[in-house]
């Protein structure tokens, strides 16, 4: 009887449709994430930016790549909320995002203000509180971009997601850098540090069970 | 000291810009204006969006031509662009962000202005807006301004030393400071009406300096730039420029100047003692706590690529004429 198939189209159907969905999601977060890019790049390259072109740059891609990790890390608290385990697959990519965010935001430092000056680089990343911090996030979040790659994450077994617990700490080591990097008016991070501890919040349990096994073992 | 073997006829290519090239950002922007979703991701406040999609083109500001001495530009010093000078500013009280003045001032009013000269003087006197431009004669005079940021330009300025004008005061034997205001008017200045905007410093703005600073022939009360009256993000419609120090004490919009006996308070000092100090002479040797202090970005142009890092001159390059006045003085301490 030909009545037989027909279940298994209209599931392979609806299959097809939450792959569409996806796709669609990782389409508009690849537009989202790359068009502002373009556009404040467009402007700064062809000196149409009121103010100091490099300093937008290292703004714009500053708070870009907090705002991205700020996102990524929404998605499983509300992947679980909504019961839309598909939506972890968007994850990694925001996640990389944030990451090729961060490394536009410290090429542009290292390019357009320090203009290759390399032992000032490093000699700010030294000697520069909140220039360290920045840079000890940007090395963690490097080795969590690293490895992203499903791979290695096969690899890692356990060892993967106590790694990539690091994320919290390097959320709030962002926070650190941007309060201290202000020079007056401290209204935005602070916003920013409240956004953040409401998406810390958000995993109140797992973050308390991660602390007190630190302080147990 | 930074040599440039540039001719002097070929910088007005550089500071030409095109009004009607200028204007086109507009129609481009209306253009791009489907990206203003995706741009949500990324960090830029919510009042630059509004400029940036808004359909109404203010006038801008009105400037005037003036009479003026010219300088010669013996050193052969690039100019900074006057479109970049008049659209990359600090002045706080039209928004801390530097793209927000020129945004918010054009419709600021100098008419009537009243620029008074009183404390420990004989003759204590006010000015109104035309005698700004005629009670002294108007000379250029082609400076390079280093801001506290790391950044700079070369500017011509066009003004009178500010140590003619307290000459005329007939200062008194305790006038061993001056104390300079900043107008203070919430209804024209939004950056004082709102704490966000203003940047969370302190107004009305106000500087200071020793009087034998202020008597230098160096320190120069300025009325324009580029050969016209100042636009107000530059500080209209007059300002301070102290070439030898960081650019926060060129105080602009002066309604006060006050000959006083003990040392002013100014603004940054008072907001961040450790990182501002009251001399803030340019010294490459002594870094600001968050940023080093030895190199800066000469800044050209309005592209990302019209700056080139340079090393920082003790005084800015004005050690000749100005180290004398703080021969003995430690300046680490007095920074």
């Amino acid at each position: 009887m030909y009545t037989l198939n027909k279940p298994h189209i209209k599931h392979n159907q609806k299959l097809l449709e939450r792959i569409n969905q996806l796709l669609w999601l990782k389409v508009l977060i690849h537009c989202l994430s790359i068009t502002p890019l373009v556009y404040i790049y467009a402007k700064a390259f062809t000196g149409q930016l009121l103010g100091d072109p490099v300093e937008v740059l290292i703004h714009f891609t500053g708070i870009g790549a907090l705002n991205l990790l700020l996102i990524t890390l929404c998605i499983s608290p509300l992947a679980k909320k909504l019961k839309a385990s598909k939506l972890m697959k968007v994850r990694r990519l925001l996640g990389l995002y944030s990451f090729f965010y961060g490394v536009l935001h410290l090429t542009n430092f290292l390019v357009f203000d320090l203009q290759f000056d390399w032992s000032l680089f490093a000699g700010e990343i030294l000697k520069r509180p909140y220039i360290t911090i920045g840079m000890l996030a940007f090395v963690m979040l490097t080795l969590l971009a690293i490895t992203s790659h499903n791979k290695l994450k096969r690899k890692m077994g356990r060892q993967w997601q106590s790694l990539h617990n690091l994320s919290y700490l390097i959320v709030i080591l962002v926070n650190i850098h941007f309060y201290w990097s202000v020079k007056s008016e401290l209204t935005t991070p602070i916003f920013y540090a409240g956004l953040t501890l409401i998406v810390l919040l958000l995993r109140f349990k797992k973050l308390k069970i991660l602390i007190s096994s630190r302080f147990t073992s | 000291m930074l040599v440039k073997l540039t001719s002097k006829s070929s910088l007005t290519e550089h500071q030409v810009t095109d009004e009607n090239i200028y204007h086109q950002r507009r129609a481009i922007l209306k253009q791009l204006g489907f990206l203003g979703a995706g741009a949500l991701v990324a960090g830029v406040s919510p009042q630059s969006y509004a400029s940036w999609f808004s359909d109404d083109e203010k006038p801008s500001f009105a400037t005037k031509s003036l009479n003026y001495k010219p300088a010669d530009n013996a050193a052969g010093q690039i100019l900074t662009t006057e479109k970049k000078v008049t659209t990359h500013n600090n002045f706080y009280e039209f928004g801390s962000q530097k793209h927000q003045p020129v945004e918010l001032s054009q419709q600021f009013n100098v008419k009537p202005w009243q620029l008074s000269i009183s404390g420990e003087c004989d003759k204590p006197f006010t000015l109104d807006y035309d005698e700004l431009f005629t009670r002294f004669p108007l000379e250029e005079r082609i400076y390079r301004l280093r801001c506290v940021e790391a950044w700079s330009m070369v500017i011509p300025w066009l003004g009178f030393s500010l140590a003619s004008l307290i000459k005329q005061a007939s200062p008194n034997s305790k006038a061993k400071y001056v104390a300079f205001e900043t107008l203070y008017d919430p209804e024209q200045m939004p950056g004082q009406a709102n704490r966000r905007l203003g940047g969370g410093i302190q107004y009305p703005y106000t500087e200071g300096l020793r009087i034998d600073e202020a008597m230098n022939p160096l320190t120069l009360l300025s009325v324009g730039l580029y050969g016209k009256t100042l636009p107000p993000q530059n500080g209209a419609p007059i300002r301070l420029v102290v070439p030898w120090k960081y650019g926060f004490k060129s105080i602009k919009s002066i309604v006060s100047i006050k000959l006083i006996s003990s040392p002013p308070q100014t603004t940054w000092n008072k907001l961040a003692p450790q990182e501002y100090g009251f001399y803030a002479n340019v010294n490459p040797q002594h870094d600001h706590p968050r940023w080093s202090q030895a190199s800066e970005r000469r800044i050209t142009g309005s592209g990302v690529f019209s700056s080139q890092r340079i090393e920082t001159q003790p005084f800015n390059g004005y050690g000749e004429q100005v180290a004398h006045l703080y021969k003995g003085m430690d300046l680490h301490k007095y920074y």
